[in-house]
């Protein structure tokens, strides 16, 4: 059931990614990015980190792709000249995609782990707990989770600087 | 559960693959972005199968870790986007050469 599942939700996040690189219009490019996430978020779920696909969930498809459709709505760049891609850019695509096959063939047939880590059957896996995180958030990692506090303040007060007008610097750009 | 780790990598590799070819192929700066945040997410999904396969939690934090400057990200990147179309009236990759010559 599981497995099926597994693979269900891989094509259709493949699909969706492929829907994101494809797409002319990025507003269609944002929503299959939404999708994608959902796709990843359920096979988080699979993965028994529930606490993650909640996250990823709301953090992702909910506040960036949302932003991104905004700022897609502001800038409103859809059409615009159509530049036709050099040969260089062409021959670079298909070797880059050749490589990317290889790559994956290669992982495929060669690339078996051999001792892999059974996955633990009948006690509820760690990731499912959400006890679990608040111990190691408050324990082990709460110096980078104060970091990433103060990252988090430092995005904020960027976006303001970046995003405001000052008087009297308009010559300096 | 019967897809294993490696079912697990090869689609985060796979999806990371198809991000960096988003990144390479695309000319609109948003696209570029969100291609980018593709090749992120594929790497969180490698870090919770190697997490679960483990049975440890270290790979979870740090996924939630990647979330939040994830987040942050988004922010000052899509403020620096906007930054440059009020200034360039394009965000076009081609358009923007003036580092050449």
């Amino acid at each position: 059931m599981a497995d099926s599942l597994f693979y269900l939700f891989a094509f259709f996040t493949v699909a969706c990614a492929v829907g994101v690189v494809a797409n002319k219009n990025a507003v269609n490019a944002a929503m299959c990015l939404m999708l994608c996430l959902m796709g990843i978020a359920s096979l988080f779920v699979l993965l028994d980190a529930y606490l993650l696909a909640a996250l990823l969930v709301l953090v992702y498809a909910g506040a960036v792709v949302a932003l991104f459709l905004f700022i897609v709505m502001l800038l409103d760049m859809q059409g615009g000249v159509k530049r036709p891609f050099k040969k260089m850019t062409a021959v670079a695509s298909v070797a880059s995609l050749a490589l990317m096959l290889v790559g994956v063939t290669m992982i495929k047939t060669r690339g078996q782990l051999s001792s892999l880590p059974a996955p633990v059957g009948t006690t509820a896996p760690v990731g499912a707990v959400l006890k679990n995180y608040a111990e190691l958030l408050f324990t082990t990692y709460l110096l980078p989770v104060q970091v990433i506090g103060f990252l988090l303040l430092i995005a904020m007060l960027g976006v303001i600087v970046l995003s405001k007008k000052f008087a009297g610097m308009g010559d300096i750009k | 559960m019967n897809a294993g780790l490696n079912e697990y990598l090869v689609l985060s590799g796979l999806l990371f693959a198809l991000g960096f070819f988003g990144v390479l192929l695309r000319k609109n700066t948003l696209v570029i972005f969100m291609c980018l945040e593709l090749m992120l997410v594929a790497s969180t999904l490698a870090l919770v199968a190697f997490s679960r396969f483990n049975g440890t939690l270290d790979g979870d934090v740090f996924v939630f870790f990647i979330l939040t400057v994830a987040a942050a990200e988004v922010a000052v990147g899509l403020a620096i986007i906007v930054a440059l179309f009020r200034r360039r009236q394009t965000i076009q990759v081609e358009e923007l050469n003036a580092l050449k010559n």
